[in-house]
Parts: structure tokens; sequence; C-alpha cells
């Protein structure tokens, strides 16, 4: 053994061999790297974050409150809210409309699993900023004007200024309300415990799963007609006429157009992708299961709740996650469409301040955590259904 | 299944357009109403559609400007050289799927080679020499544009980043520490942000950081950034095509005495690779998708284009046309990709499982 | 190995390293760039960074060819430099990167209706070379709206292109009159004026001439007008990378010289008849006396071929922004002598 090690020079010898690859390859990195910034330094270009105190002076207008006096600090955090807002009713939109468009292209008529395919198809081979375009420009500017806007049943505002909708406000009684929305909560999840553990016990439920909604019902109902004023209002949307004759929209939720493009086109475009992921999933469970649970007497709905979703999850999460990272990447499309996500801002940001360099940076790692933050959850959830599972 | 005697004839309701019906339209009450439904959905989604289509649509801002949308600015009198090229491409084609329809075998490897040969061909024919050759007088990848940029951008970038995509692939699963956190570190962090971001820096910062002596035009910065894209998501492909190699393949393939570098290169990348070619077709598929987004940084792809002619004065204001016939386009390549892959998938026999 | 943990580590410590090397003095001088005249000679082209959107100032035409008030510029530099104004090589170019484009060499000169102010002047290494437009920012809206000024437009919506002076100039303009509006920042002027102009803001807000450009392409032309009112100067005008006084020197004194010919009666029809001319002005502007080329460092006869295939100031502005073009009235960019701002400098 000794001799054999010997006979091998040391520059054959595996060993120093993977250290100097590595020190080769590091070494190269940073000569390249260096390389990078010295030439960037002989452009007189300097680096620093020091702008980001400075004020703006341009305005923003979507999302949280901004002045042109606020700082490009400020301005920052104005995009990176906006993106969140978009990309986290987006997630939880997409998943709806590709679950039902999952399911519906596999159900067995026909012609609602042909028109399930069509969606599917036709979103999944065309581009989303083509889509968003379409959507934008061709679709939600093109509504009338706030003068003539539609309103739909149920008080909902639409124009090209955005829609509005009907949003409950609370009212000073709220403060006395809410402790019994807790306590119809708690009472609720005590019920859900208890009938778990019946069904543990006896595999059999002690009472109907409906019984549930009875403390969620009854005690805030109850909490509403004990208190003298009606805790919440419902606020509706309406259009005044202001002094020079402007309209306005007052009350209400708004969302401007570009909020409403973006995140429709994300839910629809998003949503064709995880029906595919759907679709694969429950396809992926073995059609004995069916069988062997038709044959035992249970209903469709309940072999897809109960035997089929639970084990479709499990092929379905890790590339759903994958889909949820690609509608928060997605929403950096809102710039083609004048919705001022972290992106668009950043390159106004960019744009008035010449910081290349740093804004680039901040975006990077903006999305970079975002990113990390969506996988870290996923990979929770994932664990606990993957043990629960087996 | 025994002969029976007397051959009953099915019930009505059970075989034929009948039977048809009812199995897939009207098997329960609620697949009834799921069917009226649709139909009327179906009826009045149709009708919106086809009177727009047929009636209200002004498509002359379409065949007015078909040549812009398909070469954008490509000089008019060299257009034969685009045409050319596309012919080289459907020749090719042709071939393979005759030879593929005859044996039933690979690809021949004169046609690998004709394949691998027309690449630089085409991009010759395309750019062209210099300014003064009288043959092929320089078309600069500058003023490409049209779809044929964006077919350009899509190829280009994810044949680039084949060989990128598998350096990194190798390196992430390397034993070597050092080369496997940086290869991990650029694909995660490549994958976790959007590609506009990627472009960005390709189409901004790359300048800054080259050497001043070092120029490259729109084109070639947004195909870098491209590339630099794809490259992360060509290895995470490969790296699942390398975890599906069987150990045996590996230990079968030192115990005939082969070193690691020979192991690689003979036996695990050629069933690795040859694994994941569906995979690299799909994501060619959304590559060709994302080329959409240079027009972000100015280049003038297909979108690009019908973004500029919805600014033609005479044609102002007709963006559902021009929208719809740039998504009309990318759906018919997106298809038909997506269903030549699909066929070539059975044929290869992977993906099954 | 917990690779999930540990990545998010790497990742971050690769950021912190990044920053803290970026952040090390500068120790080398910026490297002055060699003469930027030479390499376009050697190239045999000019590459001009323009707008590809902008009707009557660079736009694409259905041939797919640049076209333009800035565009023609970019040919009077190539006939010029080459006696032939097809030597131009185009790059469109968005607000947002036109600056970038010029700092890193990739265009010889920017002609894209951009704003002379101090600090890209000094922060950006640029040069302008001449003022070949004078515009200021305006406001569109609706004729119906009601808006006579600034003041009525509280609440309003106003349409904008992002990466430009302009919206500072908005934000300046309402904040000083204590007016509450919204703005919404689109990516490109065809953006904006679309979104404008089916109804999704109040008013447009973008230099004079653009909105003049804008507004004559619009269906209905007389719905809309623009606001007696001027947010800012906007001098606009080509420019070039800072340093290089040589080829700045070549575009100042061609845009000057379209402007002379102006004055001096020279255009595309009679420069050959003019080439006789006694007049000593004409002379030297056309090269038959005087060696003005020369000590530019290009041909002699270099207005000859800019008039013969461009034309003079007028034509230009005539083929673009005048009645057959997007109708601007001349207004501030007519001839000194005619009551505008027009000055070219002494042509000897």
């Amino acid at each position: 053994m000794a001799e054999r090690r010997r006979a091998v020079p040391f520059w054959r010898d595996e060993r120093v061999l993977k250290v100097l690859t590595q020190i080769g390859f590091v070494v190269l990195v940073l000569v390249v790297g260096s390389g990078m910034l010295s030439n960037y330094r002989k452009r007189g270009l300097t680096f620093s974050f020091g702008f980001l105190d400075e004020e703006a002076s341009f305005h923003l207008a979507e999302g949280i409150p901004f002045s042109p006096t606020d700082s490009y600090a400020r301005a920052f955090l104005v995009g990176v809210v906006n993106t969140a807002r978009v990309a986290s009713l987006g997630i939880i939109l997409a998943t709806l409309v590709g679950l039902v468009t999952g399911i519906a292209r596999l159900s067995d008529n026909w012609l609602v699993s042909r028109i399930a395919s069509v969606y599917i198809e036709i979103i999944r081979n065309t581009p989303l900023l083509v889509q968003l375009f379409f959507l934008y420009f061709a679709v939600i500017i093109q509504l009338p004007s706030l003068r003539e806007a539609l309103v739909l049943p149920g008080n909902i505002l639409l124009s090209n200024r955005g829609f509005v909708l009907p949003w409950p406000r609370p009212t000073v009684s709220f403060g006395l309300w809410w402790p019994f929305l807790v306590v119809a909560v708690i009472g609720a999840t005590l019920m859900l415990i208890l009938r778990r553990r019946g069904v543990q016990r006896t595999g059999r439920p002690s009472f109907n799963l409906l019984w549930v909604g009875v403390p969620l019902i009854v005690i805030p109902v109850l909490g509403w007609l004990l208190i003298p004023r009606s805790p919440l209002l419902l606020d509706l949307p309406e259009i005044v006429t202001m002094s020079g004759g402007v309209l306005k929209v007052e009350g209400g939720t708004k969302f401007s157009p570009e909020y409403t493009a973006l995140l429709f086109g994300l839910v629809v475009y998003t949503g064709a992708f995880i029906a595919e992921v759907v679709r694969a999933g429950i396809l992926a469970v073995p059609r004995g299961q069916t069988e062997a649970a038709r044959a035992q007497g249970f209903t469709n709905g309940q072999i897809l709740r109960l035997i089929i979703m639970p084990q479709a999850l499990r092929v379905i999460i890790p590339p759903l996650i994958s889909q949820y990272l690609n509608l928060t990447k997605n929403s950096s499309l809102a710039i083609g469409i004048a919705f001022l996500d972290l992106y668009a801002v950043s390159t106004t940001m960019l744009n008035q301040s010449g910081r290349v360099v740093e804004v680039f940076l901040m975006i990077m790692a903006s999305y970079l955590t975002m990113s990390l933050t969506i996988s870290l959850i996923m990979n929770i959830v994932n664990r606990r259904i993957q043990i629960v599972e087996r | 299944m025994a002969v029976q005697p007397k051959i009953l004839k099915p019930p009505p309701t059970e075989v034929g357009l009948l039977g048809w019906l009812k199995k897939n339209l009207f098997s329960t009450w609620y697949n009834v109403l799921l069917t009226i439904f649709s139909v009327i959905f179906i009826y009045f989604v149709s009708r919106a559609i086809i009177t727009w289509v047929v009636r209200d649509a002004r498509w002359e801002v379409v065949t007015t400007n078909f040549r812009v949308f398909m070469i954008g600015r490509y000089p008019r009198e060299q257009a034969w050289r685009v045409l050319v090229s596309l012919g080289i491409i459907v020749f090719l084609a042709f071939l393979t799927w005759v030879s593929r329809r005859s044996k039933g075998n690979p690809i021949p490897r004169w046609l690998v080679i004709g394949w691998l040969l027309s690449f630089p061909l085409i991009g010759i024919l395309l750019r062209g020499f210099s300014e003064e050759s009288s043959f092929l007088p320089l078309v600069s990848e500058d003023i490409w544009s049209g779809l044929l940029l964006t077919l350009v951008l899509a190829i280009v970038g994810i044949v680039a980043s084949f060989p990128l995509g598998v350096l990194l692939a190798l390196g992430r699963r390397s034993k070597l520490p050092a080369i496997k956190v940086l290869c991990t570190v650029y694909i995660e962090t490549i994958r976790g942000v959007p590609l506009i971001s990627v472009l960005f820096m390709s189409q901004l910062m790359l300048p800054l950081f080259l050497p001043p002596e070092i120029r490259l035009g729109t084109v070639m910065r947004a195909l870098t950034g491209i590339t630099l894209f794809s490259a992360a998501y060509t290895a995470e492909n490969v790296r699942g095509g390398l975890a599906a190699i069987p150990i045996g393949q590996y230990e079968a393939a030192r115990a005939v005495g082969l070193n690691e570098a020979l192991v690689m290169g003979l036996i695990v990348l050629p069933q690795a690779l040859r694994a994941v070619i569906p995979t690299i077709v799909g994501q060619f598929i959304s590559l060709f998708k994302d080329t959409t987004l240079v027009i972000i940084v100015g280049l003038l792809d297909l979108l690009g284009i019908a973004k500029s002619v919805t600014g033609q004065k005479e044609f102002i204001g007709l963006h559902k046309e021009v929208y719809a016939f740039a998504a009309v386009i990318f759906f018919i390549c997106c298809f038909t990709m997506s269903y030549a892959s699909r066929r070539l998938e059975q044929t290869l026999g992977v993906g099954e499982r | 190995m917990k690779p999930r943990a540990l990545l998010p580590l790497t990742v971050l410590t690769i950021f912190a390293l990044l920053i803290v090397a970026a952040c090390a003095p500068a120790a080398e001088e910026a490297a002055a760039p060699g003469g930027r005249l030479q390499l376009i000679k050697d190239r045999g082209k000019v590459i001009c960074g323009c707008n590809a959107e902008l009707i009557g100032f660079g736009y694409i035409n259905p041939d797919g060819e640049f076209e333009g008030f800035d565009v023609d510029f970019c040919k009077a530099l190539a006939a010029a430099l080459f006696g032939d104004a097809t030597k131009v090589e185009y790059r469109p170019l968005t607000a947002a990167e036109r600056l970038p484009a010029l700092q890193t060499g990739e265009i010889d000169v920017l002609i894209r209706n951009t704003t002379w102010t101090l600090t890209r002047d000094t922060a950006n290494e640029l040069d302008w070379a001449a003022v070949s437009f004078y515009d200021g920012q305006g406001m569109m809206v609706r004729t119906d709206s009601g808006y006579k000024t600034l003041d009525d437009m509280e609440g309003a919506t106003v349409c904008c292109t992002t990466g430009t002076t302009t919206e500072m100039n908005l934000a300046d303009a309402f904040r000083m009159r204590g007016v509450e509006y919204t703005p919404l920042l689109f990516e490109s002027t065809q953006d904006t004026n679309t979104a404008y102009e089916e109804g999704r803001c109040d008013g447009e807000t973008s230099d004079k001439s653009q909105l003049a450009a804008l507004r004559s392409a619009m269906a209905n032309p007389e719905d809309h007008i623009i606001l007696d009112v001027t947010m800012s100067k906007e001098p606009l005008g080509p420019l070039t990378a800072h340093g290089d006084n040589q080829w700045n020197d070549v575009v100042r004194w061609v845009v000057w010289g379209m402007m002379e010919a102006e004055e001096s009666g020279v255009n595309s029809q009679n420069v050959d008849a003019m080439l006789s001319s006694d007049n000593p002005t004409i002379k030297r502007l056309l090269g038959v006396e005087g060696e003005m080329g020369t000590s530019l460092g290009i041909s002699d006869d270099f207005m000859v071929y800019v008039l013969k295939q461009v034309g003079n100031y007028q034509e230009v502005y005539m083929r673009h922004l005048g009645p057959e073009g997007i109708d601007i009235p001349r207004g501030p960019n007519e001839l000194w002598n005619n009551g505008g701002l027009l000055y070219p400098m002494a042509w000897r």
C-alpha cells in the first residue's frame, strides 16, 4: 500500500488534484470578478447606498401612501409592498382557479373537460406579456369612463379608473364585537378537534361536519344583536362630483386598473399551469384506488376529497411551489402595464438617481428573499403532508 | 369472453351517438346542468369571438404590416436570406421526419451533422459578411426584429445555454465543495429572480463591467442575459437527468476501469442527456415565450413590433387586432412545438414510468 | 448537510462581499475615450440612438424605416461624414436606456428629444452639442373636461412617461400649487398616450412638441387641448459622450449649418445653383471657400451633402413638424431674425 502510494506522483494524486482544482476555480472566479470591478471603477463610477435617504421628488400613487418629499427608501418600500400585495392574493386565487380547472379537465362531462383544456392550452401556449397587454390595453382601459361606469349587481363599480367593491367598514362598536368572533373561532376549532378524535377512536365521526358551522354563525350573530349599534357597516361606493366638475369615487374598496389587470393576468396564467399540475397529481393516483373506493360505496365527491386528493397532494406540492415562485417572479411584468411593483419602482429610482448597480442589487436581494420565503413555507407544508401520508 | 348463442342488440341509449351523449354529457343530474351551462357559455363566447373576427376587427393593420411583423427592419431587398434560412430548417425537419417515419430508428448521423452545420450557416446567411460584400452585405443583428428576432433569441439562447448548463449541473453534483457551492449559488440565484432583472443586468450593467474595448450590441447583450438565465434552468434539468441514472451504471463503468471523466463523458452524460430532451424542449417553449420580455429593454421582437404598430397613425387604437395576431403566432409556434415534443417523448420512450 | 439553510446564508455572504468590494475607493482615473470621430470614420457609419415610437420625431414607418425630425439629424450627420445619408445604424432606445447607452459608448450620438439639464450634463458624463428644438413641458387634457389651468386639476389622474425629467417637473408643479393628483407612470411614450387617449387619465404631460405630435395622431385631435401652461424649459438637442470635443464639434456644426442654410436661403433644391453664389457666407457654408470642414476633420463640402440629401432646418422642420407633418407652430423654433430662438453660431 505504502509503495503504491509513493508510485503516484503528487500531480496525479486525487486529493491534491481536488484541492488544486478548487483553488484554481475560486481564483478564476475572483480574477474575473475583480477584473469586472476594476472596469467598473475605471468608468469613474462609485458605489454607495446614500441616495436612499435623499428626497425622491417623484410621485407614486399605488399601495401605501407616498409623497414626492419621501425618501428613495420609502419609494422602494412602496414597490415591495405592491409586489407582495399582488403576489399573495394572486397565489390564493390562482390555486383556486387551478384546482377547479384541473378537476374540470378530468371531468367525465365531455364539454366541461373540453372547455377546461381549451383554456389551458390557449393560456399555456401564449406569452404572459402578450396576455397582459391584451388584457390591459385592449380590455381594461377600454372600459367606460367613470361618468358611464358600469354598475354590476351588488353595487360593484366598473370603469377605466378601476373597479370598486362594497366593503364592510368597522364602526365604533366593533371593539365590543370582535371578542365574539374570537370565541366563535375557538369554539369551532374545539369542535373540529373533538370530531377528529372521534374519527380516530371509532373510525366514524360522532356528528356531521356541518355542526362545526353552528358556533361560527350563531355566536357572531348573537353578538351583533346584543351590541347596541351594528359593528360593521357596508360601505357602498358612489360617484360624487367634486367642485371643478371632476368625478370621484368615494367609499368601498378600490382596485386600480393596473392592479386588476396584473392580478387577473397572473391568476389566469398561473391557474392554467396549476391546473396541469393538479391534473398530473390526480392522474398519479392509481386507478385502482378510485375503483376500490367506489366498490366500497363512496360517492364521487367523497372519492375526490378523501381518497384521491390526499394522495395527489404529495405529487402536487413540489411543482406547485415552483408555480408560486413563477407567479411572484412574473409579477415583475407589471412594468409593461404601469403597475408600480418592486421592479417598476426600481427602474424609476434608477433613472432618477443613476445608481445602476445599487438598485440592481436591491432588486435581486428582494426577489431572492421573497423566493426563499415562499420555498421555506411551502417546504414546511410539504414535509407535513409527506409525514402524514407515510 | 364467452360467445353468446343469441346476440342481443345493445339498447340504443348505450351505443352510438345517443350512448355517447348519455355517457359523456348527461350521466347524472349535475352533469346535465353542467352541460347546459357549458352549451350556453360556448354559444355566447364563440358568438362574440366570431362576430368580432369576421365583422368588427380591422385586419388590414395586420395585412399591411405583415412583413414588419415577420422580419421587422430586415432590409426588404435582403429578405430572401430569411426565406432561405427558413427553407433550410423546413428541409432538415422534413428529412428528419421522413427518416424517422420510414425506419423508426434514431435519427441518422449525417442528419445530426446537417442540423449542427445549419446553425452557423444560417447565422452567416442572416448576418452577412461586411458592408462592402456584394453577395451578403452585413445586416447587423441589432436591426433584426419581429418574429425573426424572437426566434433567434430563443434558439441561440437555448443552444448557447446548453453547454453552460451541463457544466453547471456537473459542478453542482461535484464532490468538491468550492465548485459545488459556487455553482449552486449561481443556479439558485438566477432561478430566484425574474428574467427581466437578468435582462436588465445584461443590458445596463454588463457594459459597465466589461473592458471599454469590448462593445456588445443590444441584441448580443440580450442574448447574453437570456443565455445566463437559461443556463441555470438547463442545469437543473440536466441534474434531474443525471439523478435518474442508476448508481449501477457508475459502478459498472468504474469496474470496467474507466476514470471519472470517462464515466461521465461516455456512460452517464449520454444517457442523462437523452432523458432530458423532452424537458429541454419544454424549457425551449417557455424561453420562446419569455423572450417577449426583451421589449422592456427596448428590443423590437414580435411583441415589440406589435406594440409599435399600434402607434401607427392610420391604425391607432387597434390593440385587440394586433395583440390577438401576436398571440395567435405565439400559440401556433408553441402548440406545434409542444405537440412535437409529446411525439418525441413517445418515440424516445422516456418520460414513461 | 442542510442545503436549504446554507443557501440563503451563502447568497447573503456573497452579496455582502460584493458590496464591500465595490465600496472600496476607486483607485484609477477614468480612461479617456479615444477619438470617436476616427472610430466612426473607420466603421463607415454613425450609430445613432433615437426614439422608435414618437411620431414626428423618431418612429418606424410601415416600411420598417426610421423617420422623423430627430432621425433627420442622424441622417445629416451621416451625409456630412460619408456623403451618404443612409450610413446610419439606428438604435431605438427607451427613455431609461438612452443615457447609459451613450455612457457605455454603445452609440455615437443620442438624438432622442433629450432635455439639456445641469445634472445630466455633469453627472452622466455627457455633452450636449447644440439645441435643435426649444420645448417646454405642457399638459394635454380633454376639451370637455373644463380644465383651464393646473389648479383646476385637483384629484386628476395624470399619465406620464417614467425615467424622464417630466415626472419630476410634474411633481414639482403640482406640489407648488398644492394640488393633489395621481400620477400613472408608463414605460414608453406610446403607452402613456394610449392610456390617455383611452381615457385612463384626465391629463397627459410631456414636452409640448410631443403632445402636439401625439395630439395630431389622435382619432379626434379637436377633442384635446394643450393647456397654456409651461411647467419647465426643455431645450432638446443631440448629445455625445463627455470629453470627445472633436466629435461633439462635428455634431454641433452640422446642426448649426442646417440653421445657417435656412438663414442664407440655401435648401436642397437650390444648393447646386448656390455653389456659384457670390455671398461669402454661402461660399464658406458650402465649402467653396475656406476650409471649414477640414478644421472639423471632415470634408470641406460636407454641408452640400447634408443639404442635398436631408435639407436645411426649415425643410426638416416642415417635413415632419409642419402642416404636412404633425403641425406644431414654429414658435420659439423660428430663426432669431424671425422672432425665434434659433441662433446659429458664426460660420467663419
